[in-house]
């Protein structure tokens, strides 16, 4: 067999060029940006990785233009990533870079205080580094077929509840308070509380167990369950994208307090930090605001209050003791009294 | 066998069918989806900065993963088709595992050994190299899923061709770096290209393994695989299928590589 | 006709090695460095990492192992893969032999057009697959049919992914069959049915299971394909690659090292004995006149 030594080296010839190609290619600018027709911001000297929940994206998408207009914002550019809580939290304290993180509760960011990931005053300012929440509310269909209307509508019979599982979402917690709270007037009567939670959280009410809030949105947008527990701000957005749902806030419902804080181990520290200042002046509070999110601000709170309804009883993680009492008690995944109920079901 | 004309037509028609509904109309369904907006429409959504980060990274992914496996797929096949040895049998199915591993398995297992938590946790906490949620990781959990390839197309060819070429090279006075680019090399072109060609569509197409191991962060850790799943959980259906479009020329580039090497290898048989 | 990618050659080669092994050392440097090498480059690629999982799973120590393989959810995703993953590997079986019959035994227009793009599954990535199953058998189907987020989803999907394996395992067996034992049969008054159940389908035996259990180890793994039309219901939908991810995410690894376990060991049970069987048929064929 007469190999020419052309032929060979033909080939090689034409591998040079396809790797030249690829090497020029890879000169062309990328970026974080995935909106079509936008050119890569090659001009950003830095960008910020946040992570954060699984459903704060509408309001992100406002804020992060606001922040680049502003003078600190300039030459800032950042790349978000959703996801559940719990989730987020473990990735960061594995290694995922991360500079700022915006997750669904205070316990999740403990979990990076304690992996030396957050510095330990995080949230010890009169902000509590809390820019934002929201209210627990039942999603129902269009037109509230079912007729729901408080938390006792919830255990009729065969009523399907979609609610995201507590190892991992944060949006889990907040669901499962909400009911708690009410039912045991503030964790006065643990035992009336917990009493609803184990008729709630039985295989006739609870099918499946998304991993997140965002997760458990998908499922009940595509047709599982008659009702979802979640948080205002999604159902808000959803129905702006007119999907066919509505929501109701029932009489007694449950504060949410979603935290920002700045990774300690950030290379970007200033930035990282004038972008969570940011978000508590009074044009980010009103971004948050219009993104369907509550904001902390007292006077933007008061010209959206057409938005936001202010239920008969708010209750707050501080009528329960406050997160460091609340979440071993409740969500210790071994003794936690309401993640006990929840293995029922999971 | 002589088939009567109904069961021919019978059975040609019931396979046509169930590959027109199984293949062919999903798939051209896509390409219809994709291209139906209009062609600006398809490269706007293929341009985007997160898009063009993630072609950078997966061909990165590409340059790297093929010469490795070349590097190494090609001695081992060497020393399978030409050599006995102990452990043979043993080296031979540990080639053969990729192809039974899931690929999320794939990623836990990678994150088991090389996370910070892991079994060789010290490379990443005690000298600092980070592994999982970095490059390397995607890297590593594409050269798994990729490891047979080039090995398996390479080894029955050396297997057919015997040695005597290299034998008379030999006693001719030719060293052995000379015996293997002259007459070794040329001699396994068609099955090395492609066990080449099927190493790049794999790494492209990798998705599960990568999924696992990688932080997903738009423009930084996104492959493309990586970005048709964030689009589609984005709720930016079209945005997912200009992807998958594009991820599908590449399969049927390997389609298409893999007829003219057949063609090829027929015609070099005769 | 593609030649199809095949785990391991030599267990159904015939054993004749006689030609590379007769000199000890070849021009390429000693044996032994060179097995040297290549055992360490599969050893780091392949072999540690799965170790990895052992190590993870032995950390925990019997007790965690049977109480991950005998949750809930584990059991159901078990239950939801396996039989989902063994009605696909029937049905691909069955009609991959159709196919692989059409395409050797049958001519029309377009026919080599058909035989190319039988491999389109096993190219296209996983994730791709699954959004080109959901265009047509999801919520947006133009043809009416939503089947997504049920088991007739996940099937569909799976039956794309395995399409291959069984039409190009069979093809080149149908291919080089010999026409004169059919003829003989014919001659001597058997029926076409005849003739295929006693000379065609017992050539076609090592080739069809081999194909099958392919299948269906593949299926068996399968995440990207199945994570979208699927929707991860647990005991209809979750397979047990998605309840592995999921026990990522609530940082279980000990119970995710133990579900990979089992479907790691299904799989090598699978290959192991296609194999052996493999192995068997081909001496037999070897051996027959």
């Amino acid at each position: 067999m007469n190999i020419p030594k052309s032929t060979l080296s033909s080939h090689l010839r034409r591998a040079g060029v396809l790797a030249a190609a690829v090497a020029l290619l890879a000169g062309c600018g990328g970026g974080s940006s995935d909106v079509a027709g936008e050119s890569s911001k090659s001009n950003a000297a830095t960008t910020l990785n946040l992570v954060a929940y699984s459903v704060p994206k509408p309001g992100w998408d406002k804020i992060v233009p606001g922040f680049t207009a502003t003078p600190e914002g300039k030459d800032i550019a950042v790349a978000p990533s959703y996801g559940a809580s719990g989730a987020q939290a473990t990735k960061v304290i594995d290694g995922v870079d991360a500079d700022i993180v915006n997750l669904s509760l205070e316990p999740d960011i403990n979990k990076l205080v304690k992996a030396n990931k957050v510095n330990k005053d995080w949230n010890a300012d009169a902000t509590k580094s809390i820019p934002f929440g929201s209210v627990v509310v039942i999603v129902v269909k269009k037109g509230n077929p079912k007729n729901i209307k408080t938390w006792d509508d919830l255990l009729q019979p065969g009523l399907q509840i979609v609610t995201p599982s507590p190892l991992s979402s944060g949006s889990a917690k907040w669901n499962l308070l909400a009911p708690y709270a009410a039912k045991s007037n503030g964790g006065a009567d643990a035992a009336a509380g917990l009493d609803y939670l184990g008729k709630l959280l039985t295989r006739d009410h609870i099918k499946s167990n998304p991993s997140s809030g965002q997760e458990a949105t998908d499922q009940f947008l595509n047709g599982s369950g008659d009702v979802l527990l979640s948080y205002e701000n999604e159902a808000i957005n959803n129905e702006r994208l007119g999907k066919p749902i509505e929501h109701v806030i029932p009489a007694q419902t449950f504060k949410i307090e979603n935290p920002v804080a700045v990774v300690s181990t950030s290379t970007h520290q200033d930035q990282a930090n004038a972008l969570k200042n940011y978000l508590f002046t009074p044009d980010a509070q009103k971004l948050w605001a219009e993104a369907g999110f509550r904001p902390v601000d007292p006077s933007v709170a008061a010209d959206f209050a057409k938005d936001f309804p202010t239920p008969e009883k708010l209750w707050t993680i501080a009528d329960l003791g406050g997160w460091s009492v609340a979440d071993p008690a409740l969500f210790d995944k071994s003794n936690g009294s309401i993640a006990k109920l929840y293995q029922t079901v999971s | 066998m002589n088939q009567s004309k109904v069961i021919r037509y019978l059975f040609r028609y019931v396979a046509l069918l169930y590959l027109l509904l199984l293949l062919i109309i999903p798939v051209g369904l896509i390409l219809w989806r994709t291209f139906e907006p209009g062609i600006g429409a398809f490269f706007a959504s293929i341009g985007t900065p997160a898009a063009i980060s993630a072609l950078q990274l997966s061909l990165l992914v590409v340059a790297i993963v093929v010469p490795l496996n070349v590097l190494f797929g090609v001695p081992t096949a060497l020393v399978l088709a030409r050599n006995k040895f102990r452990g043979k049998n043993l080296l031979q199915a540990a080639i053969d595992l990729p192809f039974a591993v899931s690929p999320v398995v794939v990623g836990v297992a990678l994150i088991l050994l090389w996370g910070s938590a892991g079994l060789f946790g010290f490379v990443e906490n005690g000298l600092g190299v980070k592994i999982i949620f970095a490059f390397p990781a995607i890297v590593l959990a594409s050269i798994f899923v990729t490891v047979p390839f080039v090995i398996r197309e390479v080894e029955p060819v050396l297997h057919e061709l015997g040695t005597d070429q290299e034998e008379a090279a030999a006693t001719l006075g030719s060293s052995w770096w000379q015996t293997f680019w002259r007459i070794t090399l040329p001699s396994i072109r068609w099955g090395l290209t492609y066990g080449i060609v099927l190493t790049v569509a794999r790494t492209l197409g990798e998705f599960g393994a990568v999924l696992m191991v990688s932080s997903n962060l738009p423009g930084k850790s996104q492959t493309l695989t990586l970005l048709v799943s964030n689009r589609h959980a984005a709720g930016q259906e079209y945005g997912a299928y200009a992807i998958a479009t594009l991820l599908m020329t590449v399969a049927v580039l390997v389609l298409v590589v893999q007829v003219i090497l057949d063609a090829r290898r027929v015609g070099a048989a005769k | 006709m593609t030649v199809g990618l095949e785990p391991n050659p030599e267990a159904t080669r015939p054993d004749t090695v006689g030609a590379g092994g007769r000199r000890k050392g070849s021009s390429y440097g000693t044996t032994s460095l060179r097995v040297g090498a290549a055992s360490i480059w599969i050893s780091v690629i392949v072999l540690l990492p799965l170790a990895a999982i052992l190590w993870q799973s032995a950390g925990g120590g019997w007790g965690a192992f049977v109480d991950a393989v005998t949750y809930p959810s584990a059991v159901a995703s078990f239950k939801v893969t396996l039989t989902i993953s063994l009605g696909v590997a029937i049905v691909n079986t069955f009609f991959g032999l159709l196919v692989a019959w059409v395409l050797t035994r049958d001519d029309f227009v377009g026919k080599r057009l058909v035989d190319a793009i039988i491999d389109l599954p096993f190219a296209l990535p996983t994730i791709v697959a699954s959004l080109v199953m959901l265009a047509l058998y999801g919520n947006n189907s133009p043809l009416g049919i939503h089947v997504q987020h049920t088991r007739w989803g996940v099937g569909v999907a799976l039956l794309f992914v395995t399409l291959p394996f069984v039409v190009r395992s069979v093809q080149p067996v149908l291919l080089e069959l010999d026409r004169e034992v059919e003829e003989a049969a014919a001659s001597l008054g058997a029926n076409n049915w005849t003739i295929f159940r006693a000379v065609i389908l017992p050539a076609l035996l090592p080739s069809l299971l081999s194909g099958a259990g392919l299948a269906f180890s593949r299926a068996v793994g399968e995440f990207g394909s199945v994570v979208l039309i699927g929707g991860g219901i647990p005991g209809e939908t979750q397979v047990s690659s998605q309840w592995i991810a999921t026990l990522l995410e609530y940082n279980d690894r000990t119970s995710a090292a133990a579900i990979s376990i089992v479907l790691l060991v299904v799989s090598f049970l699978i290959l192991f004995v296609l194999r052996f069987v493999g192995g068997r048929a081909a001496k037999r064929e070897q051996l027959a006149p």
